[in-house]
């Protein structure tokens, strides 16, 4: 089993971390455009949905049934199935993986519910090393405003209503996120994380990353003769 | 909390069951539990291996969540509430299964290093994988993908692979039995014979407890340079510190 860090991989990963309504989704979305428009192989890979466990994963949260430990090793069941069929099998053929979250995800949100820091991160050890790792830095207030106006209510988990830190969904979601967005700020270092000011105009930030992502690319375009 | 442990088809289940019965007969509140019973994970487990389409690493981490949650809401209620745990495989199962996929064991040990130190693990040997598939064949069961181990390409068929796999599985039990001092129980024999061995060990167990301080202390897996165990979730306590104090 080869480690985090130490595949060696023709293909390049790209990561987007960040809350819900940072805007990573946006950009990664753009950015998966341009990258096709511009002739390479890219495949994408979105957090939870391994057919193979995301069924589980729905009704343990319907039915309210996770402990931190057991939320943490299902999201990571769901991870290696993705990790061993989507991502490393085009990373190997030299192809461009894109993922809407990734392990920094696991790490923000688990260790916000409790989990022990280095356990989740040796949970995670099997995990492929992105090429660039953004991490689209929201201030809290404006990522609350989005994602409580775009739905009618908040979920259970989503909110850390197992965790008991209010009984009000809207006063426990901003503690995790607060709790979450400290996590996200460490692993910046920890990881080598790339920031993204998420505030500034849309177009901004694509400039930014396609900039960045330039540098990692070096002519794995489908030529005529593939 | 009593293990029993071994491979595919040495009677784990016939003996828990005969265990249960008899325990229950001697006043004791009994739990059985084993893999793929959780309500957070069995149902899934067994869905994901129908397909035949469950890679390693997964299954090893499909199988931890459902060990953790069982754990944590059945296990460990259980044990506090005085009842005598008896569980169909443990950790081990999971370690040799990783190890004979090439999967570090370094990786399963820190995944499930909040694991109770069990109070004995009786391992369920049979010497070989030629009297194994004997069984296998003249009961009737048939043979399973993943107990042949299938998924490692081992053989042409299902027969070859779980002569080549079985030997491998049976190489790191024998080697697993003495790091972590299994009782090792002879499972060629009979029925009966199995059983009251079993039972003679257990009621030593259970009707002359240890001093209870002496209990859950050693841990379960040396960490020498590992990081700490995981920190148990907010509603579980843990019982190692418990012992101790």
């Amino acid at each position: 089993m080869i480690s985090y860090g130490h595949h060696q991989f023709p293909g390049k990963l790209f990561v987007v971390e960040g809350t819900d309504g940072s805007g990573k989704s946006t950009q990664l979305a753009l950015l998966h455009q341009w990258l096709k428009a511009e002739g390479y192989p890219v495949f994408f890979s979105e957090w939870n949905s391994s057919p193979l466990v995301k069924d589980t994963t729905k009704r343990a949260k319907k039915r309210h049934l996770f402990t931190p430990a057991t939320f943490s090793l299902l999201h990571a069941t769901d991870f290696a199935d993705r990790t061993e069929r989507d991502i490393i099998p085009p990373l190997k053929g030299g192809a461009i993986v894109l993922a809407d979250r990734y392990i920094y995800t696991a790490f923000a949100r688990d260790v916000a519910r409790g989990c022990d820091r280095a356990w989740v991160r040796e949970v995670y050890s099997f995990a492929v090393k992105p090429t660039v790792a953004f991490f689209f830095r929201a201030p809290l207030d404006v990522a609350m405003d989005r994602i409580v106006s775009s739905r009618p209510s908040l979920k259970y988990y989503e909110a850390g209503m197992d965790i008991g830190w209010s009984d009000d969904p809207e006063e426990s979601f901003k503690i995790f996120q607060g709790k979450i967005l400290e996590e996200y700020d460490r692993m910046v270092s920890e990881f080598g994380l790339t920031v993204i000011d998420a505030s500034r105009s849309i177009e901004r930030q694509q400039r930014e990353m396609r900039l960045l992502i330039s540098q990692h690319l070096n002519n794995k375009r489908r030529g005529k003769g593939y | 909390m009593i293990v029993i442990e071994g491979t595919d088809g040495v009677g784990r289940s016939t003996h828990t069951a005969l265990l249960r019965t008899w325990l229950e007969s001697r006043g004791h509140a009994v739990l059985d539990t084993g893999m793929t019973r959780s309500v957070l994970a069995g149902r899934g487990i067994k869905e994901a291996k129908t397909g035949h389409t469950l890679g390693r690493l997964t299954m090893q981490l499909f199988y931890a969540t459902d060990f953790i949650d069982r754990l944590e809401n059945e296990m460990l209620p259980a044990l506090r509430a005085g009842f005598v745990v008896l569980t169909d495989r443990y950790i081990y199962s999971a370690m040799a299964r990783a190890e004979v996929r090439g999967i570090d064991s370094a990786w399963i040990r820190s995944i499930y290093s909040m694991a109770l130190v069990p109070d004995a693990v009786f391992y369920l040997r049979i010497s070989s994988a030629q009297k194994l598939v004997e069984r296998v064949v003249s009961s009737g069961r048939g043979f399973d993908y993943w107990e042949s181990g299938m998924d490692l390409g081992l053989g042409e068929d299902f027969y070859d692979s779980f002569i080549a796999y079985q030997t491998r599985m049976l190489k790191v039990f024998d080697r697993m039995s003495s790091e972590f001092g299994f009782h090792v129980l002879n499972a060629s024999r009979s029925v009966r014979s199995v059983a009251l061995d079993l039972r003679r060990a257990i009621s030593k167990l259970i009707e002359e407890p240890a001093n209870p301080t002496e209990h859950n202390v050693r841990p379960l897996i040396p960490l020498k340079d590992k990081p700490a165990a995981a920190k148990p979730s907010s509603n579980v306590i843990d019982l190692n510190k418990e012992a101790l104090s």
